[in-house]
């Protein structure tokens, strides 16, 4: 395989040797690639509010509209990043069943999970999820809903703001809504592989 | 029948399979344009940025493909090279083997069926399963992806229900909600048995090695979260120079695919997973596959490898929608397909020399392409080249008869004459094949034929008369 890097490369200078010209890197302002309504966009948590919503997203008004949302729809079983879990526990009753370790062995018995968000983005209604911050990949995607618990510092402006953020953690995911297909005759179903609900839920 | 045999294959399409491609491509390609249009003031400014970007890249990717893997070495992904696709799927087997894996799972890897790895590592002893909604129900009915992104915008749901009920995955039901939550309870436990994740790349920064997989299913992130073993197969094209390019090509992609302001998941992974992360690779390996791709670089359509795979071209095509995807016999289908497919056979260009031929180079798929590829351009260098490597070529007409007619002035009378009868002639005793065929899916407008003889002629009788011509408009 070896011989097959110098093959390949050989065979890219040959095509392009005889290029008595090569294309330059065009230089552009990043203002550009700013949708018009970012232009005049107002409080960036209201916009996230909007944008998460315009894709079937939800956000919890607090720790016990949370918990009051879970219940709600019958959801008490679930995962709960370790650190969060001290500081979120009083707000739910007796009823809940909340484990603070992911067992993967056991996949189903998880209706939701609550892990760290890294940030999220006004513009798009984006959670942001980093290897840095979240517990467990399985435990933010596996569980029907997914709750990412976002420090209000961390919501940035928009997509630019983003990429400029993802830093070095080694794995950084942008989660816009719930997962969804429209494989089956265009018809959009929520909920393929990773969550069917996405909940943010800010603190300070 | 001497037809294209694109054409045949279009003429064989159901009626019921033909409507379905038609009305998913049309509505694909109206959503993007109403969004494209409402977010920007100059969408077709951004398209031109994004190609000449993508030019750049290619026409330097003798400097871009060492530094690329220089950073990804440094961030700890083992790299390999394939210059063919037996290489592509001996350095995949060998990855898996190394760790004595025998089940993959896949997402988002267009690469892994150009190589055609399935089958490759089928034979030895290793399971790949597809884990997009859509792929996985084409590999579980041993069919094809017709399209891009929507891979089985050829199947309704009356067929998926009964693949479904055929494969054990419960009793018949067509209701898209209890088909994707069937596939999702199989497939999650598949995910979380399986040894290693493939995926592709939608795209590889050079500045920071970052890899960049968008899905809005989620599979890629499963199979990122649930495996040790992390497998990216990426064609050598799929750089771009700096992270800041992103937000303009996830931008561009989302909203070209799939009429979305952004894709639900947007993964960027610079290497296995943290420190204290208790999901996720602890190892991963990137392949850069050839393929034929350096052909394409050496010849005159190196813009085709701006190509993003977005499916905007495909989808706004008219050729595309009435002749559907697996028409092209190729990977990739429609404009784009037109253009690549025959480009990355190499010297087996004449194989499919015929796809550059289905166009009406009408220009529509340049004008939604989120990188300005010039495709109908690049379709007519491709026909010139067949031309002139004489690649025989069904489906044109002869044109000696043709020519024996407009040098012989009495010949040609004759034949407007007996034009008309053509009116009462039932056309499949035509007795020219290649004549009957091209009639057999068109309508001949009624002979009209000689007109303009008979209004030169009066017009030289009566000078001044005969200003408008009768029937014939310039
Ligand atoms: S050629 Fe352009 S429009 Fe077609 S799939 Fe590629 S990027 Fe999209």
């Amino acid at each position: 395989m070896a011989d097959d890097r110098e093959e390949i490369l050989s065979r890219v200078r040959g095509a392009l040797a005889p290029l008595k010209e090569r294309a330059r890197m065009p230089e552009y302002d990043g203002g550009l690639v700013l949708a018009r309504s970012r232009r005049d966009a107002g409080d960036p948590m209201a916009e996230f509010a909007v944008r998460l919503r315009a894709v079937n997203g939800e956000v919890a008004a607090d720790a016990a509209a949370l918990a009051a949302l879970l219940r709600a729809r019958g959801w008490t079983r679930g995962y709960c990043d370790p650190a969060l879990w001290p500081g979120l526990r009083a707000h739910f009753g007796p009823e809940f069943r909340v484990e603070t370790a992911f067992d993967r062995t056991r996949v189903d018995d998880f209706q939701f999970g609550i892990t760290r968000g890294a940030g999220a983005v006004a513009e798009t209604g984006t959670i942001i999820l980093a290897d840095a911050t979240t517990s467990s990949r399985l435990g933010a995607l596996a569980p029907w809903a997914h709750v990412a618990v976002i420090s209000r510092r961390d919501l940035l402006s928009d997509l630019t703001q983003a990429v400029a953020a993802l830093g070095s953690d080694p794995n950084v995911i942008w989660c816009t809504g719930p997962s969804k297909t429209a494989d089956v005759e265009g018809i959009l179903i929520e909920g393929v592989h990773g969550p069917g609900v996405q909940i943010a839920l800010f603190v300070d | 029948m001497r037809t294209q045999r694109i054409d045949q294959a279009a003429a064989r399409l159901g009626a019921e399979t033909r409507a379905a491609v038609y009305d998913g491509a049309k509505i694909g390609h109206e959503k993007r344009t109403k969004l494209l249009f409402d977010h920007y003031a100059d969408p077709n400014r951004l398209r031109e940025l994004a190609g000449e970007i993508k030019q750049h890249v290619v026409e330097n990717l003798d400097t871009y493909l060492p530094a690329v893997e220089a950073r990804l070495v440094a961030n700890g992904v083992k790299v390999h090279w394939a210059s063919t696709a037996e290489a592509a799927c001996e350095a995949v087997h060998a990855i898996l083997r190394a760790r004595g894996a025998t089940k993959l799972v896949k997402a988002k890897t267009m690469v892994s069926e150009e190589i055609e790895l399935e089958g490759y590592l089928r034979e030895r002893g290793i399971e790949s399963l597809e884990t997009d909604l859509g792929e996985f129900i084409v590999q579980l009915d041993h069919d094809r992806p017709s399209h891009i992104i929507k891979p089985i915008i050829h199947k309704n749901r009356r067929q998926i229900a009964e693949l479904f009920e055929r494969n054990g995955l419960g009793a018949y039901n067509d209701e898209p909600q209890v088909i994707t939550q069937r596939a999702r309870q199989f497939l999650r436990h598949k995910y979380l048995g399986a040894d290693a994740g493939l995926t592709g790349a939608n795209f590889m920064v050079a500045e920071s090695g970052r890899l960049v997989v968008v899905t809005n299913e989620g599979n890629s992130r499963f199979c990122l979260a649930a495996t040790r073993c992390h497998i990216a197969l990426v064609g050598i094209e799929k750089i771009l120079p700096r992270d800041r390019d992103l937000a303009l090509f996830l931008n561009l992609l989302a909203r070209s695919g799939t009429a979305q302001q952004l894709s639900v998941y947007n993964e960027f992974i610079l290497g296995p997973r943290a420190p204290g992360q208790p999901d996720g690779p602890e190892e991963m390996h990137v392949v850069f596959v050839d393929n034929g791709r350096t052909n394409v670089l050496a010849s005159s359509c190196r813009e085709i490898l701006r190509c993003i795979r977005c499916g905007a071209c495909l989808n706004v095509c008219p050729v595309y929608r009435q002749a559907g995807g697996h028409a092209y016999r190729s990977v990739y289908p429609g404009p784009v397909g037109a253009v690549l497919s025959p480009l990355l056979l190499g010297r087996r260009f004449p194989e499919k020399a015929d796809l550059p031929k289905a166009s009406s180079l009408c220009g529509a798929c340049n004008e939604v392409c989120p990188v300005n590829i010039p495709i109908p351009d690049l379709l007519l260098r491709l026909r010139d080249r067949a031309h002139t490597e004489r690649v025989p070529s069904p489906g044109t007409p002869p044109m000696g008869a043709w020519s024996i007619l407009a040098s012989q002035p009495a010949a040609w009378k004759v034949a407007l004459f007996g034009g008309r009868f053509l009116d009462h002639f039932p056309r499949s005793l035509v007795p020219v094949p290649a004549l009957r065929a091209w009639e057999s899916s068109r309508d001949l407008p009624k002979w009209r034929g000689g007109e303009f003889r008979r209004w030169l002629k009066l017009r030289r009788k009566r000078p001044g008369a005969g200003q408008s011509s009768p029937g014939i408009t310039p």
